[in-house]
């Protein structure tokens, strides 16, 4: 769901950006190391022990055979990543390693990791520059939005609302989407439409009036009507906001939303360079 | 797909009206004006073979009547992108090509279709004219979409529209064949689902060992055959 903090995750040990973490939504957690590796988590903060030493996030820690991480409920933020050196080995399926719950195929057996689960890691290279901590995102609850393409079809008075909000993010959110909780979307034009492709960050609204905003496991088409779209630069944002709290929409223009990705890859670039082993 | 086209057909050059936009900062979309038809499902098809080799491509999704194609932020034509979806257009036909046939072997009824009756009750038919009625149909896969191998298939006799259940069942087993509205199609995997079930199909809709994994794709043409009722 935080692509950007597992990105941070996986370039702190060591790793591409491509290797599979351990998204922790929710914790508290407990594991176990039973092997000889580096670890950092990244994301939601908590604050996490190992072996009852304070660790901070956004760093680097070496761990040897038989230590226990402990994460405690976060204090901001929903999602924890933990990435180890080497990555989490899984196999590749239709060239990801993440997991599709819905499908129940990638990752681990396609399913949620269960207490006494054992996981591999992959080899790594085992050598790391000096750097061992990096500066984090900062996260936020005010998240910038594109129109739509069908935005023109709602009231004037529903398109102002859609910036005023706020929005509360309700507790049936999930990974596919987050339903909204705020004033009633009204539709001027109320015809249905043909069935188009939908992606992460696309914000729907049903006939209800309220918003939902699919996020990183949005199914491939829909047919809702297309009011806004996250930016990308926001989404990892958006994934970390918890159920029961508030957003708002910002308006951005495509040109704004090109160039915060941009941004964000070039703050992505200094923190693999700062990393890079002399 | 084979791309040779003959002479373009002359009701669906130029003159059917499109629009392109934005859905959000790096995905366009063309879409055609008006009705559905088979003829603009091949011209969407032809479109998205056309754009596989566009710089930057992360994704081709073919709708109802429409093209969405997503390109990485890095994209170099990031910004021509809508302008080469009309130029696409305007210059490409549809895809000639003979069709794909892909039977379906289908139970109908019994408890893998508890819906055949209320599909029967609804069109006012008997389940035996439902069943024949289905499964004489030719379909067309107009695209894929929902979960993994679900094919969004037209061509469904009108008679047999039945509207979606009101509430939808939380676990439709694989394999069920479905009626939904004027649409009808096959669950690849188990999956929440509020369409009408009619029969089940123990052909594998989405299998991981296959590649391509989904046994459909846009342009096939799919028949169901009747195995029989279940009892």
């Amino acid at each position: 769901m935080d692509r950007l903090s597992l990105t941070i995750g996986n370039y702190l040990v060591g790793n591409a950006k491509e290797a599979a973490g351990i998204e922790l939504c929710m914790p508290p957690a407990r594991i176990r190391f039973d092997a000889r590796c580096a670890f950092a988590l990244t994301g939601a903060e908590c604050s996490a022990r190992l072996d009852n030493n304070p660790i901070g996030i956004g760093q680097r820690v070496l761990v040897e055979v038989g230590q226990t991480l402990d994460l405690s409920v976060a204090s901001v933020g929903i999602r924890a990543y933990l990435c180890v050196s080497g990555g989490i080995d899984v196999p590749l399926v239709l060239r990801s390693r993440s997991t599709d719950l819905h499908a129940g195929m990638g990752g681990l057996d396609g399913r949620l990791i269960r207490r006494g689960d054992i996981l591999n890691v992959a080899p790594s290279r085992e050598s790391y520059g000096t750097t061992s901590a990096v500066p984090l995102p900062q996260p936020g609850h005010s998240i910038r939005i594109v129109p739509g393409p069908d935005m023109d079809d709602f009231t004037a008075e529903s398109r102002e609302l859609l910036f005023k909000g706020p929005w509360k993010v309700t507790i049936q959110s999930n990974r596919m989407g987050y339903r909204l909780e705020g004033p009633t979307l009204i539709r001027q034009d109320n015809g249905e439409l043909k069935s188009h492709a939908v992606f992460a960050g696309t914000i729907q609204v049903p006939s209800s009036g309220a918003p939902i905003v699919l996020m990183a496991d949005a199914p491939a088409t829909g047919g809702y009507p297309r009011i806004a779209a996250v930016i990308a630069a926001d989404q990892w944002r958006l994934a970390q906001v918890p159920p029961g709290a508030s957003i708002h929409f910002e308006p951005s223009s495509r040109a704004a939303a090109l160039l915060a990705f941009q941004e964000q890859h070039h703050y992505l670039e200094r923190v693999q360079r700062s990393l890079r082993a002399h | 797909m084979t791309s040779d086209d003959a002479q373009p057909d002359a009701n669906e050059t130029g003159l059917s009206a499109v629009r392109t936009y934005w859905v959000n900062e790096t995905a366009g979309v063309l879409e055609i004006c008006g009705a559905t038809s088979t003829q603009r499902q091949r011209r969407i098809w032809r479109l998205a073979e056309r754009f596989r080799f566009y710089p930057g491509v992360r994704d081709i999704v073919p709708g109802m009547n429409n093209l969405t194609v997503e390109l990485d932020h890095a994209a170099p034509d990031l910004d021509n992108l809508l302008d080469a979806l009309r130029t696409e257009w305007r210059t490409s036909n549809a895809v000639k090509f003979p069709p794909r046939r892909i039977d379906i072997p289908v139970h109908y009824g019994g408890p893998a279709g508890p819906d055949l009756d209320e599909v029967a009750r609804h069109s006012g038919m008997s389940v035996d004219k439902v069943i024949r009625l289905h499964s004489a149909g030719q379909y067309t896969v107009y695209f894929l979409g929902f979960v993994p191998g679900f094919a969004y298939l037209g061509g469904m006799n009108k008679r047999l529209a039945t509207p979606r259940r009101r509430e939808p069942r939380l676990a439709v087993p694989a394999g069920s064949v479905a009626i939904g509205g004027e649409q009808t199609g096959v669950y690849p995997s188990v999956s929440p689902g509020g369409w009408q079930l009619i029969g089940q199909t123990s052909l594998q809709l989405f299998d991981l060992a296959r590649d391509p994994a989904a046994l459909l794709s846009p342009g096939d043409t799919v028949r169901f055959v009747n195995l029989g009722k279940n009892q």
